[in-house]
Formats: structure tokens, C-alpha cells, sequence
């Protein structure tokens, strides 16, 4: 392979994206069928997932070699720094796609239940419904909504303590203090491992589901695709501090920690929009 | 230029930029123009396919009354029909060109990330598998509609959850190539070539790439949303839960209405340079339509409830979307006077590209006439769900979209294949296409116009005589594809040699390499004046 830095680097072959494609088949189409109770379906999709595991182990793998191996110039780490950017946006954007149901819900689809403008003629379907939040709606009975200030202010604590932790671990690296990157990134995982810890924890103490109207809806889909997002981040995290260990890093060049650690910030700014609204207003 | 780069190709060859052979050439690739030659070819069978569903549609609307399927089955095929062309054949169409043109037109060596970009292109199969096996699943292919809505989706069978995975799936590859594109445009260019000297095509699809990034996850979230409700006793869009099946309609066209304008602004690329070369005249007014692209891009987040005008939404709503909908005219007259003042005493030839550019300009623009007749909220109460919206989108996609692809196909051939094409039997495609094109769809204004509602596989014997002359339109047009596909595939295999600059009046970089382009082009970059 061609290791000079000064032309930008173009990978050759790979079989990787293939790959990428069977597994994602594998998924969709186990998932489908397990949806509709087909029994081909769960081999399928234990057969995607473990193909994305590899998938995800091995093309890493391969790009983290070629990192350490110095086959990125300037101009290519310029491209996964954008490329980490948008990919962020278009998350940003799939959490917009969730806040923009629940605002419709609570202020459009909600009223127009109760008729509370006295435009519908919905009252006259559902006599005794008002439009206060939280509601599983007209027909549904909700018990036990979240209260802000017990479990989810300390996970709004823990997430905000994990993104200073992470960007103390930063510093460290910057300054070549290998002692205070490991702490500080071991510290961020741990904070993130307790947040999704108490997840679990108020998950399991809830009075209501996801089938408990549009309030159980938005609440898990919210909250359970962040939390997916914090695991994920979790993984990305771990996986940086054995590189760390391993000694991948130095002060000026360390992409790769930089775009986990966006990507924990950003699941940390959706955790306040989701305190906000979620939670608390 | 030409000859460095052949030179850089000879030293590359012995490395491991040399490539596979036989099926693993396409399989393993990371090279920016055999992706795109694939993502093309992917385009062209999809299109095919959808197509002939669309002669089925038009067979079983040849006449009143049912003649060849229950109603049930045709609800499959307009809505397949929808889903395979918007997202297996316009979309991977542009995103193809994008592969072959862009680095070609900013000097870059090749796309910024070739794994995913090849990702971006195997997604496409299993999406496509996922979609046509629903057909063959119980129950049928999904029936709702290509937009579906609940509760229909809701009730759909097993098809329905591969429709949505299938989706998905494709938004995926949509959001990766996009990423893929945006990171080449702004890191990638050659020395000298600024934002604002940018080819106006590569202009266009930095802003449509933009617009998939923030409009694909959108599209996402409702398709979760409604794998929820459909299998774990969500209420997203089941009002006795306090859900609303319109929430549904509302986010799919916060993502859908952005959706049109990723159909249309790669097209509006294709347009300003066909259109410059023929005329031999630089493209007028550059820097506005720019502007009127970035325009459009920002306006199509705002217009989408345009869509949903009868579902009963507060007269403030309805006219705030009715004014922000009209708005958009503005940019697109903008870039439809650059067309004609760059045409304007240019020295006009008309080639079939030319022609192919020359036609959209007019069919389009009546497309987007039909538009604004549809933005006026009174009198699109009267057409929400008739033929005349079923002829205005046919306007803008086919006549706008897919015939700027034809277009497109036809001016970049020769550099891809190193062949002309025949110049003959291409003007024979395009006059053929655009008759039967106009056949088919022109009476459906009045037919709707009239009333007659779409997705209804029967009608009322008034509308019979629109009816079969649209449905003879439509075969012809049909047949008419296949002529196509026969001159692309004898430009592949022989024909004229093709010069470098192939048009003589062509700018840009990807003139200046050979014709066929080789494997490998610009590794050193060329500066750009």
C-alpha cells in the first residue's frame, strides 16, 4: 500500500462494504419475519447481527491499522473530521424527527382531542377528556409519570459530569499526561455505565409502558433511543481507552478520540433536551 | 493535462490501486467511476421495473370498469410503482452522476471516503430485494400508497415491514453517500477552484446532499414510529391514545417535501451545464443561482404541509403554507430566466442532450405551473387526490427529473464509455419520449380536473376516452425506454471515438482528461483557473 503521506490516501479493494450490506440484509429481512411470527426469522437476524459485529470489529480494525501506520495526511483527517460532523447532524436530525411528535402532540393533537377551542366536535365523542400533560389520550388510562428531580436530575448530573471528565481526559492528551487521560476516560465510562444503570433502574420501577398512550410512546422511544445512543457512545469510549492504552494517540494527532468525544457531547446536549421536555416541562 | 494524469495511471498500475478483475472488480471496488457506472445501471433496471408496473397501472385503466386486477392488487402496483422510481431509480440515478462527474469536475483523485461510498451502493441490494420479494409475501406487496400513511400501514401485512426496512435501509446508503459527497465538494477541490467557481452541477448537489442529511433521519423517525405502532402497542397516530394519524403526514413530509427538491436540484445541475455548452455561451447569472438553490433548499423545510391541506389544519396554518409555497416560484423562475438568457442569442445547436435540456425547461416549468395552481389552498381542496396532482408530479419527475437524467446520460456517455452515441437514434428516443411523455400525462389534467380520483383502478365512463389516450402514451412511452436502453448499450460497445472535449462548447475539468476517462484521474491535483 502506498504510505505517502503527502497524496491523499485511497484504500484499495475491500470487501468490507459487502459485507455491510448482507448483514443489514440479514436484519431487515429476520426482523421482518420475526415481526410476523416467522420462525426462519430469529437465526436470520442472530446471523446479521453477528455479521455486524464483525463487520464493525474487522473494517475498524482495518482503518485503525491504517491510521496508526500513518496513512493519513492533514487533508484526510480534514475529511473525517467533516464527515463526523454531518454524520452528528443527520442524528441531531433523527432526534428532531421524535421532539417534533411530542410538541405535536401536546399542543396540536391533544387539544383537538378535548376540543378545547371548541372547533373539533371531539367532545362529543369524549365528554370527560382534557388536554393536560401527560395523557395516554381519550381512552387510556396513565398511572405514574415521570417526575423530574428524583432519578433523572442525578442522570442530567452524571451526564454533565462525564462530558467534563472527558474533556479533562482531552486535555491530558494534549499535554501528553498519560496518567490523566486513562482517569479521565475511565471516569467518563463509569459515569455513563451508572446513567445507563439508573435507566434501567427507573425503566423497571415505571408504572407505565410504551403502550400507554402518547405519552409512553414519546417517553421510551425518547428516552430508549438515547439511552441506545449513551451504549453505543459507551462502546466507542471503551474502545478509545484500549487504544489509548495501546499507545495510538499522541498530542497533535488523535482523530479518533476527538470524534467519540463529539459524539458524547452530542448525546449529552440531547439528554438536556430531553430533561427539558421530556421530564420536567 | 491528459497527459499527466495517463502517465500517473501507468505508475499506479503495479500498486495496489491496481484493481480486480471480473466480478470482484465491481464488488471490492473503491473507485468513484465504477461505483457510479453501477449506481447508473442499478437506476436504469429499477426504472425498467417500476416502468413496467406503470404499464400494468395504464393496462388496467384503459377502460372503465375492473379488467386485469382486483382492486387490492392494483393498490400494489401504484404504490410500488412510487417507491421503486423515487428511491431505486430518480435518487440513485443522481447519486450515480454525482460519483462519475463530481471528482471529475473539482480535480479531486477520487471520493473522500471509496469504502463507504461503495457501502452506499451495496445498501441499495437488499433494499431492492427487500421491496420486490414483498410482492411474493401473504397479503401482497404493500398497497397503501408510497406515502404510508396510517392507518392503511398500520393494517398492512407483512410486506409493509419490508417496505419500511427496505426504506431504511436506503436511508442509510442516502445519508452515507451524502456525507460521502458534502466531504468531497469542501475538502477535495483542486487548487484555485473556489466555492463560487464550482461547477454549477457540483453546486447543486452540495445543496442536495445537505438537504438528504437533514431529511432522511426525519423520514426514519415516522418509519419507527410506525413499526411501533404496528407491532408493540405504540399511539403515535391512534388518536384513542392521544396520537393523530396526521402527525404521521406531518413528519414523512418534513422529510418529503425536501424529498422533491433532492429529485430536482441534481436535475437543475444537469440543466446548467447541458444548457451552457450547447449554447456556447457561459451560464447566466451564476452567483444568482447559486443563491436560488441554496434558496430553494431552505424553503422546501417550510412548505411541507402543502401537502395536507384537507386534513382539516387552522386556516393560519393552511395559509402560512399556502404563502411560504408560492415563495419557492421565485427561485425556480430565477433559474428558469437564467436558462433562457443563457440560451438568448447563444449559438445553439441541438444535439440530443440539447434537446433533452430544451424540453425540460418547458415541461417543467409546466409542472411547476401546476404546482402553484395546486398551492392555492381553495383550489387545491377541489384537487387533493385527483389526476391533476398525479399530472402535475409526473411533470416534475419525469418530464423535470427523469428526463434530465436522459439528458445527462447523453452528454457524459462519451466520456464514460469513450464512444459517441448514436446521434440518430438518440433523437429518435427523445422525440418518441417526449410525445408519448406528453401523451400520457396531459390529459390527466383535464381528468382530474373533472374529478377523478387517483389510486382507483376503476372510473366513471366519462373519463374513458383521457383514459385509454393516456394509457397509449404510456406504452409508447415505455417502449420508448427500451430504445434507450438499446443506444446505451451499442455507445458502450462501439461507435465513433469520442475526443477529450467531446462537446465543442464543453468547459470544465472533466473535459480534460481522455475519453474513455481513465481508471484513475487527477491523483496529482490539477490547478484550476
Amino acid at each position: 500500500m502506498s504510505q505517502n503521506t503527502k497524496s491523499y490516501y485511497l484504500p484499495g479493494p475491500s470487501f468490507w462494504p459487502l459485507i455491510a450490506s448482507i448483514a443489514l440484509f440479514l436484519l431487515a429481512g429476520g426482523f421482518s419475519m420475526v415481526l410476523n411470527k416467522i420462525a426462519l426469522g430469529k437465526p436470520l437476524m442472530i446471523a446479521g447481527g453477528l455479521t455486524l459485529a464483525y463487520l464493525l470489529f474487522g473494517w475498524f480494525s482495518e482503518v485503525v491499522k491504517e491510521s496508526v501506520n500513518k496513512f493519513y495526511n492533514k487533508q484526510v483527517d480534514k475529511s473525517f473530521r467533516w464527515g463526523m460532523g454531518w454524520f452528528i447532524f443527520s442524528e441531531v436530525m433523527f432526534f428532531f424527527g421524535f421532539f417534533g411528535a411530542l410538541f405535536y402532540a401536546r399542543n396540536v393533537s391533544l387539544p383537538w382531542l378535548a376540543d378545547t377551542h371548541g372547533l373539533t366536535g371531539a367532545h362529543m365523542l369524549w365528554q370527560n377528556f382534557t388536554a393536560a400533560w401527560p395523557s395516554a389520550g381519550p381512552s387510556l388510562k396513565l398511572e405514574g409519570a415521570m417526575k423530574p428531580w428524583g432519578l433523572p436530575a442525578i442522570n442530567t448530573l452524571l451526564l454533565l459530569t462525564s462530558g467534563v471528565t472527558l474533556t479533562w481526559a482531552h486535555w491530558g492528551l494534549m499535554k501528553n499526561k498519560r496518567k490523566q487521560i486513562i482517569i479521565g476516560l475511565a471516569l467518563t465510562i463509569a459515569l455513563g455505565a451508572t446513567f445507563l444503570y439508573l435507566q434501567y433502574t427507573e425503566y423497571s420501577e415505571a408504572a407505565f409502558t410504551i403502550k400507554s398512550g402518547i405519552y409512553g410512546a414519546t417517553f421510551y422511544m425518547l428516552t430508549g433511543f438515547h439511552g441506545l445512543h449513551v451504549t453505543m457512545g459507551a462502546i466507542m469510549l471503551t474502545i478509545i481507552l484500549i487504544r489509548v492504552l495501546k499507545g495510538h494517540f499522541d498530542s497533535h494527532d488523535h482523530f479518533g478520540f476527538e470524534a467519540v468525544a463529539w459524539y458524547w457531547h452530542f448525546v449529552d446536549v440531547v439528554w438536556l433536551f430531553l430533561f427539558i421536555f421530556v421530564y420536567w416541562l | 493535462m491528459s497527459t499527466t494524469t495517463a502517465t500517473h495511471h501507468d505508475d499506479h498500475a503495479h500498486d495496489s490501486h491496481g484493481h480486480p478483475t471480473g466480478l470482484m472488480r465491481w464488488v471490492k471496488s473503491t473507485n468513484h467511476k465504477d461505483i457510479g457506472t453501477m449506481y447508473l445501471w442499478f437506476s436504469f433496471t429499477m426504472f425498467l421495473f417500476a416502468g413496467a408496473l406503470a404499464m400494468l397501472i395504464r393496462l388496467e385503466l384503459f377502460q372503465p370498469g375492473l379488467q386485469f386486477f382486483k382492486p387490492e392488487v392494483f393498490n400494489q402496483l401504484t404504490t410500488l410503482h412510487g417507491l421503486i422510481m423515487i428511491f431505486g431509480a430518480i435518487m440513485p440515478a443522481f447519486v450515480g452522476f454525482a460519483n462519475w462527474q463530481v471528482p471529475l469536475m473539482i480535480g479531486a483523485p477520487d471520493m473522500a471516503f471509496p469504502r463507504l461510498n461503495n457501502m452506499s451502493f451495496w445498501l441499495l441490494i437488499p433494499a431492492a430485494i427487500l421491496l420486490l420479494s414483498s410482492f411474493f409475501v401473504p397479503g401482497g406487496a404493500a398497497a397503501g400508497g408510497w406515502t404510508m400513511y396510517p392507518p392503511l400501514s398500520v393494517q398492512g401485512g407483512m410486506s409493509v415491514d419490508m417496505s419500511i426496512f427496505a426504506l431504511h435501509i436506503l436511508g442509510v446508503s442516502s445519508i452515507v453517500g451524502s456525507i460521502n459527497i458534502i466531504t468531497t465538494i469542501f475538502n477535495m477541490r483542486a487548487p484555485g477552484m473556489t466555492l463560487m467557481k464550482m461547477p454549477m452541477f457540483v453546486w447543486t448537489w452540495l445543496i442536495t446532499a445537505y438537504l438528504l442529511i437533514a431529511a432522511m433521519p426525519v423520514l426514519a423517525g415516522a418509519l419507527t414510529m410506525l413499526i411501533t405502532d404496528r407491532h408493540f402497542g405504540t399511539h403515535f397516530f391512534n388518536a384513542a391514545g392521544g396520537g393523530d394519524p396526521v402527525l404521521f403526514q406531518h413528519v414523512f413530509w418534513f422529510f418529503g417535501h425536501p424529498e422533491v427538491y433532492i429529485m430536482i436540484l441534481p436535475a437543475f445541475g444537469i440543466l446548467s451545464t447541458i444548457i451552457p455548452t450547447f449554447a456556447r455561451k457561459p451560464l447566466f447569472g451564476y452567483a444568482s443561482m447559486v443563491y436560488a438553490t441554496a434558496a430553494i433548499a431552505v424553503l422546501s423545510f417550510v412548505v411541507w404541509a402543502h401537502h395536507m391541506f384537507t386534513t382539516g389544519m387552522p386556516v393560519a396554518g393552511q395559509l402560512f403554507f399556502m404563502y411560504s409555497t408560492m415563495l419557492i416560484s421565485i427561485p425556480t423562475g430565477v433559474k428558469v430566466f437564467n436558462w433562457l438568457a443563457t440560451m438568448w442569442k447563444g449559438s445553439m445547436t441541438f444535439e440530443t442532450p440539447m434537446l433533452f435540456a430544451v424540453a425540460v425547461v418547458f415541461l417543467f416549468t409546466i409542472g411547476g405551473f401546476s404546482g402553484l395552481v395546486c398551492a392555492i389552498l381553495p383550489v387545491d381542496i377541489q384537487l387533493q387526490d385527483t389526476y391533476y396532482v398525479v399530472a402535475h408530479f409526473h411533470y416534475v419527475l419525469f418530464s423535470g427529473a427523469a428526463m434530465s437524467i436522459m439528458g445527462g446520460v447523453y452528454y457524459w456517455i462519451p466520456k464514460w464509455t469513450g464512444h459517441m452515441y448514436d446521434e440518430t437514434l438518440g433523437k429518435w428516443h427523445f422525440w418518441l419520449t417526449t410525445i408519448a411523455f406528453n401523451v400520457t400525462f396531459f390529459p390527466m389534467h383535464f381528468t382530474g380536473l373533472a374529478g377523478m380520483p387517483r389510486r382507483v383502478p376503476d372510473y366513471s365512463q366519462q373519463f374513458a376516452e383521457f383514459n385509454m389516450i393516456s394509457s397509449l402514451g404510456a406504452f409508447a412511452l415505455g417502449l420508448a425506454q427500451l430504445l434507450f436502453l438499446y443506444v446505451v448499450i451499442k455507445c458502450i460497445r462501439g461507435g465513433a471515438k469520442a475526443t477529450n472535449q467531446v462537446w465543442e462548447g464543453a468547459h470544465g475539468l472533466e473535459w480534460t482528461v481522455a475519453s474513455p476517462a481513465p481508471f484513475h484521474t487527477f491523483e496529482t491535483p490539477p490547478v484550476f483557473k
